[in-house]
């Protein structure tokens, strides 16, 4: 199987005095390249920090973790910063976009740290704001937007640099079911054009669009199945 | 991420928040303007008093006599003689005594400055008469009551008139004016230069009540022998009074290099408190930008999880604190011009600010931005992508 990522036996141990939490107890998975895999669990399962290690974020206390064949446990922060430039995009519950940005500044960020020049940069994030159907709205701020349409904004983030990991965490977590449905269609859209997805969520019927759905209880995998569409 | 990418994210992170950009910058516009004003404003000074000086002539030396280690004290006619003696060294000698009697012409009562002379001081201080005549040997000798009134006395108490053979009270004592001096300054004001009278010093050592005269002043046969004739009137000095400590005498260019030293410790002293606001404005930066750095540490969280390095974290704190004090450093810089334009003309010294300072100041705010700038934008740099994220 040409694996995208690969985590072998990852453990996150957060020590709080004498207490200890083993937000992950021994984590190994692998995802191909173009699967659309979604992450259940209950709240403080360790959906969160499983997502945070496989979007590089943050880094396991043991385990390894590879990225096409590449060992980034173990990366020094600015080839991890290069790692989340160009590998993953994140699609957060709460956006997270930059609200002194316009629409078009926040989509270009992941381009300007990338390197590429202006020109370049606005095709590029002209391209990803048109694919999120928001082409008239560029020159907005996010807080003229509604909830939907930051969320799609942030989906242009994620694709501005076409990489090939798209990561979301709950991401239609502060949505009407309606504009969820939206925006889950997208993502289904994002996963047609070739990406690999990894969705984390809490609703059944949310996990369901994905081929494959990974439980996840106290730290550990629990059960990890193809999903089969009727 | 290229220099230009980071000066427009500098300059969108000030228009953000204008109110507080400026209450950063402040500290340094005052410090920059402060150092530019007080050190020009002294440059000028220094500049006009040397000018002042010079117009005196450089051949021209003082002796004053301090009266200490020495039962000896020498008359008018014992340097007259020193004089005579040495042709080849000195032209002549003129005595002064000073005092601040009271005048009065007509019912205008005044105080002013006098001066006890005779006939050689109009040459040697470099003070001629616009009218009428000086003081004569013929005054000293016989003890006229014969006064040349400076320009200011001249307007005041004889407008409209020819002041030469009218009388002038002094101390009481009616004297008879004959001559005007020609200006020494354009303002012409009360307490200046201008506001003096000079008389034979016979008569003014009679009208202070015998007071010893203990400052003289020589002139050099010419520049060029200046030098060597103070050193041979110290020589004379101390064979006739038998101590250093009995007299001292000055000349013109050692009294340009006391003034040189004084207004250059002056200057420095003033810049050096200018200065140190300065450096408060710079930790004024600093404070502000630790406030944004801890504000905005959700916008690094955002920033890192999208790519940014640490070197690009840090040069967009880095650079935004640089911009905020070059900013205020030519804020301060314009308003240090004006100011040292302004201050200038009220107090009647024509000043400009100097390129140089003009040119350190600039090169200080960059620092200070560099230097106070560094610490938070290093804290920012180094905060992790997830902890930053989750800060609420
Ligand atoms: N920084 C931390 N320090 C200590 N414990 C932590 C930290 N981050 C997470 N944890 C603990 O790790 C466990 C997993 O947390 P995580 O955020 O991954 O849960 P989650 O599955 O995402 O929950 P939810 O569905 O509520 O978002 C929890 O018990 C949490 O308390
Ligand atoms: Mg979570």
């Amino acid at each position: 199987m040409n694996a995208l990522i690969r985590l072998e036996n990852i453990y996150k141990i957060y020590k709080i005095g004498d207490n200890e939490v083993r937000a992950l107890d021994g984590v190994s998975l692998s995802i191909a390249q173009n699967e659309f895999v979604s992450i259940v669990g209950p709240s403080g399962s360790g959906k969160s920090t499983l997502m945070n290690v496989i979007g590089c974020l943050d880094t396991p206390t043991s385990g390894e973790y590879y990225i096409e064949g590449t060992e980034v446990s173990k990366m020094r922060d600015d080839r991890l910063a290069d790692i989340r430039n160009t590998k993953i995009g994140f699609i957060f519950q709460s956006y997270n976009l930059l609200g002194k940005l316009t629409v078009i500044e926040n989509v270009e960020l992941p381009l300007i740290y990338m390197g590429k020049p202006r020109s370049e940069r606005h095709a590029l994030a002209r391209a990803a704001i048109e694919r999120v159907g928001l082409a008239d709205r560029e020159n907005n701020r996010p807080n003229q937007l509604s909830g939907g349409q930051q969320q799609r904004v942030a989906i242009a983030r994620a694709l501005a640099n076409r990489p090939p990991l798209i990561l979301a965490d709950e991401p239609t977590g502060a949505l009407d079911s309606r504009t969820g449905a939206e925006i889950m269609q997208m993502l289904k859209d994002i996963h047609q054009s070739g990406n690999t997805i990894i969705l984390i969520t809490h609703e059944k019927e949310v996990a369901e669009h994905a081929q494959r759905i990974i439980s996840i209880h106290d730290g550990k995998i629990s059960s990890d199945s193809e999903v089969t569409h009727a | 991420m290229n220099i230009s990418q980071a000066l427009k994210m500098a300059f969108q992170s000030i228009a953000g928040n204008k109110m507080r950009a400026f209450l950063t910058m402040l500290g340094i516009i005052i410090g920059v303007a402060a150092v530019i004003i007080m050190v020009s404003l002294v440059q000028a000074s220094t500049a006009s008093i040397t000018a002042q000086m010079e117009s005196l002539g450089t051949n021209m030396m003082t002796v004053m006599l301090t009266g200490r280690n020495s039962s000896r004290n020498l008359s008018v006619a014992d340097m007259q003689k020193l004089v005579d003696d040495n042709p080849n060294f000195f032209n002549s000698v003129a005595p002064s005594v000073s005092g601040s009697p009271t005048i009065k012409a007509g019912t205008v009562n005044a105080s002013t400055s006098l001066i006890g002379t005779n006939q050689h001081y109009s040459e040697i201080n470099n003070t001629p008469v616009e009218s009428g005549r000086f003081i004569t040997e013929a005054d000293c000798t016989s003890r006229k009551k014969v006064v040349v009134i400076g320009k200011y006395i001249a307007n005041k108490y004889f407008e409209g008139q020819d002041p030469a053979g009218q009388t002038l009270k002094v101390s009481g004592q009616v004297f008879t004016v004959v001559g005007v001096l020609t200006a020494k300054t354009t303002t012409m004001t009360e307490g200046s230069t201008d506001d003096r009278i000079i008389i034979p010093y016979t008569t003014a050592q009679r009208l202070l009540r015998n007071a010893e005269i203990r400052s003289y002043s020589f002139q050099a046969t010419s520049s060029e022998v200046a030098e060597q004739a103070s050193e041979k009137l110290e020589e004379l000095l101390l064979k006739l009074l038998g101590s250093e400590n009995a007299y001292r005498v000055m000349n013109q260019a050692e009294m340009l290099e006391n003034v040189a030293t004084m207004t250059g410790t002056m200057s420095m002293m003033l810049g050096g408190i200018a200065g140190i606001s300065l450096i408060v404005g710079g930790i004024g930066i600093m404070n502000i930008m630790l406030v944004s750095v801890t504000e905005r540490t959700r916008e690094i969280g955002i920033r890192k999880a999208i790519g940014a390095r640490r070197k690009s974290i840090m040069s967009q704190f880095l650079i935004e604190s640089i911009v905020v004090s070059c900013i205020g450093g030519i804020i301060g810089i314009i308003i240090g011009i004006a100011g040292t334009y302004f201050i200038g003309k009220a107090v009647g010294i024509e000043a400009g600010a100097s390129a140089m300072v003009m040119l350190l100041s600039a090169g200080v705010s960059v620092s200070i931005g560099i230097f106070f700038g560094w610490y938070p934008a290093n804290k920012a740099s180094k905060l992790n992508p997830i902890d930053a994220l989750r800060f609420e």
